[in-house]
């Protein structure tokens, strides 16, 4: 398999704090790659370190064989990537729609930016019934959904998705995973950051643990669910 | 009809004209209606008597007659107000941030037209000019003072704003007001080392200065002509063009759409390919523009300009912008409009009504007091609201 997005010793910080001391991520092309770790281990810094929101201090990031660790996210977004933020990142007072054309924001092409924004219709039906309403007044899962259908307006290589199943309940959860596992299947390749580490370790093909900063364990999905160490801190078993 | 015509979006070129029509009408017609009670009840007192035996009018003819003019030269000034507060606003709604700097950048858009009017006026030119020709030149003059404002706007932004963009906002603000004395000085010295006059006449030149009468109306035992000075229409027609440019650009184009957005959520549009800086200079420029316009108008409109020309219409536009609630582009409008009527009102009737205690020159005390009135109650401003949300 090929690499697609690989992290080489990246270390970022938020003024004196340094939140990323030198990890390396590989992700390969077609994979779904997971990134689990407690509150404040430095996932999304990570994912935003990635998408050029912040510089990190030393190291490199190379994406389709580029390195795009000093360029600013508007550019990185058109070397084929996807970052669906903690959050979400909903425009309130832009509606479903106006969400969605922002996230095709760079293609000009009317009639492409219609069929992409048909695809999202067909993974969420639900998004097709509230084009009309302002994205501040979607529910939670809405958001999440509205997330994730602009995050693939521009047909990214390689989507970064930041704690989806945040807030939502089970049954969204599960409908959210299964869309994600349908986008891989049909080529796009995910960086998925998750604290549900057995939803994300059950669809991902291998794991990343990050802790206060740093990567303390990385194999395959099934291997890390039968890491004690893993089981203990991140799947709730003694 | 071809493509270029139907992707013009009708409905927000309409619209931001009926929002006008709706807050001038609107504005004039409460005050006209609290003036009239006011002169009604003062007719009764000494001071109907004084007027009566004065002018042989009746305090309430006097105010119904006056009434057309001061509505005419409240929405001059206001369209001015407007133009000037869509510059304050844009930058709010985008930054969260007050660019005090926005009246320096007003008057040096006055300045650079007016230069270059007096330099044309200095070669003869706009004496002999025709018509025609006189109009050529205005607009000229308009749109140099417009671009070399929506330049400077820029060139602001980015040597001494954007470096302080992740500092505390107190920081950006001290140093926009420091860019504003800064701005004042350079122009003083400027026109001191080249003309060794502070003050800068606009020249009299094609028929700005003419009116055109509507008719002649009897008060008591003298005339009062019914009019509107050219320049007055002037100033109200461009402010018009810039406000529904403005409205159509936010609204119903793709940069509109961006600058929304970045006004939302910068960090997500940036992830959505938009180059947040280029809005955000984009959105200096456009109010740039506008103020450096209204800087020309204004100095079209009251002759007379000094390098501190830009504090109190860049005071009373902020005032505005707030009153209509900072950062909402429909509010800036409606703010600009009702602050130039309630100062033009005042102006006009607060002499006669007190007897000449409290004359015109205490209009800005009134329209002032009326603001402060206004947001006890209502702190968000007339719109609230936020330039995020199509105006
Ligand atoms: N804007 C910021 N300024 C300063 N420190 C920050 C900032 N954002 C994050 N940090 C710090 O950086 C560290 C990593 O934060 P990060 O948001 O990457 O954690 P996370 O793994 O995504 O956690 P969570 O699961 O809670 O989202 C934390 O210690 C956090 O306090
Ligand atoms: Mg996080």
């Amino acid at each position: 398999m090929s690499l697609l997005l690989s992290l080489n010793n990246i270390h970022s910080y938020y003024g004196h704090i340094h939140a990323l001391k030198g990890i390396s991520v590989d992700v390969h092309k077609g994979e779904i790659v997971t990134l689990i770790g407690s509150n404040g281990a430095g996932k999304s810094t990570t994912l935003r370190t990635i998408s050029g929101m912040m510089h990190p201090k030393e190291g490199s990031i190379i994406l389709n064989g580029k390195d795009i660790s000093k360029m600013e996210p508007h550019d990185i977004v058109l070397a084929g990537l996807g970052h669906v933020p903690e959050g979400r990142g909903i425009f309130p007072k832009l509606t479903v729609k106006e969400n969605l054309e922002m996230g095709a924001f760079t293609v000009n092409d009317q009639k492409v930016i219609e069929e992409r924004m048909e695809y999202g219709f067909s993974l969420f039906p639900r998004l097709k019934e509230r084009v009309g309403q302002y994205g501040g007044t979607l529910s939670g899962g809405e958001q999440q959904m509205l997330a994730i259908a602009r995050g693939l307006m521009l047909n990214p290589d390689i989507l970064m998705l930041d704690e989806p199943s945040m807030g939502l309940a089970p049954v969204l959860v599960e409908l959210i995973f299964d869309i994600i596992e349908t986008l891989n299947k049909k080529g796009t390749t995910i960086l998925l950051v998750e604290q549900n580490a057995l939803m994300a370790l059950s669809i991902a093909h291998r794991g990343y643990v990050l802790q206060t900063g740093e990567i303390v364990v990385s194999d395959s999905a099934a291997n890390l669910k039968q890491n004690t160490m893993v089981q203990k801190a991140y799947l709730g078993m003694d | 009809m071809n493509r270029f015509f139907l992707s013009i979006n009708v409905r927000e070129l309409v619209r931001p004209l009926g929002q006008l029509t709706l807050f001038s009408l609107g504005s004039a017609a409460a005050l006209s209606i609290i003036v009239l009670i006011m002169a009604l009840v003062l007719d009764q007192t000494i001071i109907g008597e004084t007027l009566t035996e004065k002018l042989n009018v009746s305090l309430y003819t006097y105010t119904l007659i006056n009434l057309p003019q001061v509505v005419l030269d409240g929405l001059t000034i206001g369209f001015v107000y407007a133009a000037i507060a869509l510059g304050y606003t844009m930058v709010y709604g985008v930054l969260e941030f007050i660019n005090f700097a926005h009246s320096e950048i007003f008057a040096v858009g006055a300045f650079v037209g007016v230069e270059i009017l007096i330099a044309l006026d200095q070669t003869g030119m706009l004496r002999n000019a025709s018509l025609g020709m006189a109009y050529v030149f205005l607009i000229f003059a308009i749109l140099a003072g417009m671009a070399a404002a929506g330049a400077l706007a820029v060139t602001v932004e980015r040597v001494a704003y954007r470096p302080l963009r992740g500092a505390p906002r107190l920081v950006p603000l001290i140093s926009a007001i420091g860019v504003s004395f800064l701005l004042q000085d350079v122009i003083r010295l400027v026109e001191g080392l080249t003309t060794g006059d502070f003050n800068r006449i606009f020249p009299t030149f094609g028929n700005f200065d003419q009116r055109i009468i509507f008719g002649k109306l009897a008060l008591g035992s003298t005339n009062l002509t019914l009019g509107v000075s050219i320049k007055s229409l002037i100033v109200i027609i461009s402010a018009v063009l810039m406000l529904v440019g403005l409205n159509y650009l936010v609204n119903a184009t793709r940069i509109g759409k961006a600058i929304r957005a970045v006004a939302q959520d910068r960090p997500t549009a940036s992830l959505m390919g938009i180059n947040v800086n280029r809005i955000i200079s984009i959105t200096f420029l456009v109010g740039g523009l506008l103020g450096g316009a209204a800087g020309v108008l204004y100095a079209l409109k009251f002759t007379r300009i000094d390098p501190f020309v830009g504090f109190f219409p860049g005071l009373k536009a902020f005032a505005a912008a707030v009153l209509g609630g900072i950062g909402n582009l429909t509010g800036a409008l409606l703010g600009g409009i009702v602050l130039g009527m309630l100062e033009t009102f005042a102006g006009s009737y607060m002499g006669v009504f007190t007897m000449g205690a409290a004359g015109s020159e205490y209009k800005d005390i009134f329209a002032f007091s009326i603001l402060i009135f206004v947001l006890i109650f209502r702190p968000q401003g007339l719109m609230g609201e936020n330039v995020g949300q199509k105006a």
